[in-house]
């Protein structure tokens, strides 16, 4: 079949990174045919935020001190939830499996899959939070520090996030499973993201914690991909 | 060398050797705790600050140092049967998780009745505290991963990625309580440079570190060898020891 195609100039194979390309635009117009799905992860943030000031009282000073670990825990959080669903629908029609056995390299397929996953969750809550962060009366200071803090996060998030998704995709049970597999990996990014914004809110500098994200990011956006690949080969397998 | 290989992947010969190591390494293994237990707890002097409550570090930097070997031994067993295939290997890696995480959880209880009397608390958010309870989690998602799969070899795939892509966090723990310094105190026994911890009280910890290292030997083995009887239920060499076992 690759033969018959390729005698034909205009149904080349594409190449790699145009196939790479080509996916994130399908994954993205996937989306935005069902805005609601992109709604939710917002919506989420929102009411999660909410439930902040009722559980622990509305004192606004005691909420601000509160605010950079509820703020990275609610991003944590939805990001969890949605990575679950990353790869289940090209699971169950099967067009993943089509994708493993085509020739493209799984890594790319992979990342795109990722990108578009946040830029749907990761990239939209860190441009919001600024709205929530003023909810709880976080510094305005500290808002630079918030968003570079989630932006940089979250894409670690996505990232660990589909490592489980793929590892758990071909599970009947995978929900409560995957929270369980990867909430122990999200502990670093959580950790210095909320100390990012801490220490934007105490004045003083934040970049040092930034920078670890980034060293965090780098490391699995190069590694990632990899244990994803493998994940997804066992679960179309098993 | 090549046959040993080999012969490490059959399932008959590792039971047989794994038998005949657990033959001398547990009596070894239950005389060295012995030992150690008495030594540290009846021979040793008091500390001059915590008095008698310090004697838990006989269990608890025993258990603590192997639970992180373990995950190390768990990782690299994974890896093997990934890389190379090796059915056995994935043996030793199932069977490493649920140990590991038995013994995460006694150096955690064990911690958090020493800081009771000692810091005056069960319980602190603490670097090394709360990367120990991480290394719980993480062995407790590779048991639950592995219990999820209906489809045994390929639960054991997807468990060895998982403990691949844990590994990440094992360094940080290891290094914890020297990146941030907090409550817990720095190791105090080092192989390079002056241990901070005095000898008489240094030897029976050792001893106590050895032993639960032949301990988790000891279990490790009887793990896979209770997995491996499992595994093999249908064949013939499992039979005619079920038979021969009858008769004896």
């Amino acid at each position: 079949m690759a033969r018959t195609a390729g005698s034909d100039p205009e149904r080349q194979p594409p190449g790699a990174l145009a196939f790479c390309l080509r996916l994130l635009r399908r994954q993205l117009v996937l989306a935005v045919r069902r805005p609601i799905e992109i709604g939710n992860p917002l919506l989420f943030f929102a009411m999660v935020v909410a439930l902040f000031p009722l559980g622990l009282g509305p004192a606004p000073d005691k909420l601000a001190g509160f605010a950079p670990g509820i703020l990275w825990i609610i991003a944590l959080l939805s990001n969890l939830l949605t990575s679950d669903a990353v790869f289940r629908g090209d699971f169950e029609d099967g067009s993943l499996e089509q994708l493993l056995l085509s020739p493209q390299p799984l890594y790319l397929s992979v990342l795109a899959y990722i990108a578009a996953h946040w830029l749907m969750t990761g990239l939209l809550l860190a441009l919001v939070s600024p709205l929530f962060a003023v909810m709880l009366n976080l510094p305005g200071g500290a808002l630079g520090a918030l968003v570079l803090s989630l932006l940089l996060g979250s894409a670690v998030l996505s990232l660990v996030g589909c490592i489980g998704a793929a590892l758990t995709v071909g599970l009947k049970r995978g929900g409560m499973l995957i929270s369980l597999l990867i909430l122990p990996l999200y502990m670093p990014v959580l950790i210095f993201g909320s100390a990012a914004v801490q220490a934007a809110v105490n004045g003083s500098a934040a970049g040092p914690y930034l920078a670890i994200l980034g060293a965090m990011l780098c490391l699995a956006v190069a590694l990632a991909p990899l244990a994803i690949a493998a994940g997804l080969r066992i679960s179309i397998d098993a | 060398m090549w046959t040993f290989f080999h012969k490490l992947g059959s399932p008959p010969w590792l039971y047989a050797i794994s038998g005949s190591i657990l033959r001398w390494l547990l009596p070894v293994t239950i005389l060295a705790l012995a030992v150690g237990l008495l030594w540290g707890l009846l021979f040793t002097a008091p500390d001059f600050r915590q008095g008698n409550s310090y004697r838990i570090i006989y269990i608890h930097v025993p258990a603590a140092v192997v639970a992180l070997a373990g995950y190390y031994v768990m990782a690299i067993a994974g890896a093997i049967s990934l890389i190379w295939k090796m059915k056995m290997a994935d043996v030793a890696m199932k069977s490493a998780a649920p140990i590991g995480a038995a013994l995460t959880f006694i150096a955690l209880v064990t911690g958090a009745i020493w800081g009771k009397p000692t810091w005056g608390t069960w319980w602190v958010w603490d670097a090394r505290i709360t990367s120990m309870l991480i290394l719980l989690f993480l062995y407790l998602g590779v048991v639950a991963l592995y219990e999820a799969y209906d489809n045994k070899e390929a639960a054991g795939k997807a468990c060895a990625v998982l403990s691949l892509v844990g590994t990440v966090n094992i360094p940080i723990i290891y290094k914890s309580v020297d990146w941030w310094y907090s409550l817990h105190q720095p190791a105090s026994i080092k192989f390079t440079g002056e241990s901070t911890i005095d000898p008489s009280m240094l030897y029976p910890l050792l001893l106590m570190i050895t032993a639960f290292y032949a301990l988790f030997t000891c279990c490790l083995l009887m793990n896979m060898r209770s997995e491996l009887l499992k595994r093999e239920a249908r064949t013939n060499w499992v039979r005619k020891l079920a038979l021969g076992g009858a008769q004896a």
